[in-house]
């Protein structure tokens, strides 16, 4: 795979002072799907609409498909399609319209059978006609997702696309972008949902206060990061840990009847064995155990708040 | 060149004045009906004939003038306001489009727009009072570069208003008395001499009588005047467009 996207040390200082975005550096690679992560205002937006030539870089540099944004603007945005945020449509205009004129814009010829296509796939072309005000806010994103992607991009930017959608929608969104993938399509989100990171993304990028902390495959972060607890229920309650136990570093639960334990996924020694055997030496029955495994959220609230110890 | 582009915004701004035909095409139809009545058999009746011409022959041009200086700039600063009012702005923004490709498009529609209404209002005005026009080549000359010209100008006022009162503020305030204090109903030599010297310095007045010379012969001021006039504005307009999509004024951070 090669990289079709590549930022190099970009930084953005709005007029105002504020360093929006701080020597970011990123390669993303054609047919992934990378997820943005981060809180409001971290600088998500600032970045795609960077990439997207809707705002000017103060210095760095960023190609899309080998074509240089700032010098060979315009074959670089051919490549782009942007699904803004916020939903911002004509409402007096028919849909079918709209994305035709989007088509138009980015250079492509008329296509009437590829838009109808396009709205098919995304269950609009029933409202071929209709003025975008007659439309659900669901179907509104719909028809931003339809207007990015009537010039047939190669890399498409969803700046948080299921921001106050319904789950259902969600998940139909999530279909989308797997089939859009399965087309080739590069795909960029931003979201603030870690768990649509974690469903869909093949790699996670956490940007914080305009810094981009980390980019990784998203498995691969959650082996580096994520934490299991293994929580031991005992048949009779005790009053502390037993001397024996301290390196395990167990926590106890306020009726003395669990002992919680974490280790770090992923890891050769999880010392589970050890500790079972300690238990077992200790005198302790065990009534049961239990694993949980850290969401990618636990790990993103980690990550973020270190940064902000730091 | 993006010419696929270029269509599209002109076909999406045509199609927005087709949907509201009705009142793009009949208002303006019917306050120059309206303008005939009053200022042409009314009190039109009681004016002399100017240099041969009949009172009410004679403000053609300049209504004509009147009507396509509004709706160029109305429809031009309206077609890019709105955009940016909306957010769908970021669209054409990152599109493949230059700045050139952009303008072109809006000021385009907008001109092309205004020149149809000029048109009809050419058309109706056969209805009212009889017209010569001696110079047709000029006459539509004058008619096409005042359509851009004023299209530009609506364009700059569009992309500068934070609001739709700013929109409607030059429009209102500067440029219809202009129009009026340009010798739209009247000739610039049946005022005093020291407002025939203030309305020299009224750029409207130049245009006005450019394209009445184009109708009856007969211009308050030199023909090369208004064409210089107008060309000194259109260069104007465009060296301001130029410079807000080269500074990103009021459309990019």
């Amino acid at each position: 795979m090669s990289a079709i996207v590549q930022v190099e040390n970009l930084n953005k200082t709005y007029d105002g002072g504020f360093e929006a975005l701080k020597n970011v550096s990123l390669d993303i690679e054609e047919g992934e799907i990378l997820a943005l992560l981060g809180p409001n205002g971290a600088g998500k937006t600032t970045l795609i609409s960077t990439i997207c030539g809707i705002t000017q870089p103060t210095s760095g540099r960023i190609m899309v498909g080998g074509h240089n944004v700032v010098t060979d603007w315009r074959s670089a945005r051919k490549l782009v399609g942007l699904v803004p945020q916020e939903i911002n449509l004509e409402p007096f205009e028919p849909v079918g319209n709209t994305v035709r004129f989007s088509r138009g814009l980015f250079g492509k010829a008329r296509n009437d059978a590829f838009i109808d296509q396009v709205l098919s796939d995304l269950s609009l072309f029933e409202k071929k006609d209709s003025r975008i005000s007659q439309l659900s806010g669901g179907m509104k994103r719909r028809v931003l997702i339809a207007k990015a992607l009537s010039h047939e991009p190669r890399v498409l930017f969803l700046d948080e696309p299921t921001a106050g959608v319904d789950v259902e929608l969600r998940r139909d969104m999530w279909q989308l972008v797997e089939r859009l993938r399965a087309d080739g399509v590069t795909i960029i989100l931003t979201t603030h949902y870690i768990e649509e990171a974690e469903a869909i993304a093949d790699r996670v990028g956490v940007i914080r206060k305009g810094e981009l902390l980390l980019v990784e495959e998203k498995d691969r972060l959650m082996a580096r990061l994520g934490q299991k607890e293994l929580t031991i229920e005992l048949r009779a309650p005790i009053d502390v840990v037993p001397e024996g136990l301290a390196e395990f570093d167990l926590r106890r639960s306020d009726d003395g009847l669990k002992l919680h334990y974490t280790y770090k996924v992923g890891e050769e020694r999880t010392g589970i064995t050890r500790l079972i055997s300690g238990l077992q030496a200790e005198g302790l029955v065990l009534a049961d155990l239990q694993t949980n495994e850290s969401s990618l959220e636990e790990i993103f609230v980690g990550l973020v708040h270190d940064g902000e110890a730091a | 060149m993006n010419w696929h582009g270029v269509v599209a915004i002109w076909r999406f701004e045509m199609a927005r004045f087709f949907r509201s035909i009705v009142q793009s095409v009949v208002s303006p139809v019917l306050s120059t009906s309206l303008y005939f009545v009053v200022f042409g058999a009314a009190i039109g009746s009681r004016i002399p004939e100017i240099e041969g011409v009949s009172y009410g022959a004679f403000i053609v041009p300049g209504l004509i003038m009147l009507t396509v200086l509004q709706q160029a700039i109305q429809n031009a600063g309206f077609g890019i306001y709105f955009p940016k009012f909306i957010g769908t702005i970021f669209e054409v923004l990152s599109a493949p489009l230059s700045s050139f490709e952009i303008v072109l498009g809006y000021v385009g529609a907008a001109a092309a727009k205004a020149l149809l209404i000029g048109c009809i209002i050419l058309g109706t005005s056969f209805f009212f009072v009889d017209i010569r026009i001696e110079h047709p080549f000029w006459m539509i000359a004058f008619l096409l570069m005042t359509s851009v010209s004023f299209a530009l100008l609506g364009f700059i006022l569009g992309i500068w208003a934070r609001n739709f009162e700013q929109l409607n503020l030059v429009p209102l305030l500067v440029v219809t008395p202009l129009v009026f204090l340009g010798g739209s109903f009247y000739s610039v030599t049946m005022l005093p001499p020291f407002w025939q010297t203030v309305s020299m310095f009224n750029p409207v007045l130049y245009l006005v009588s450019g394209f009445r010379w184009s109708f009856f012969g007969m211009a308050d001021v030199p023909i090369a005047a208004s064409l210089a006039a107008i060309l000194i504005f259109s260069g104007l307009c465009l060296a301001v467009v130029w410079w807000m999509f080269k500074t990103g004024y009021r459309l990019k951070s």
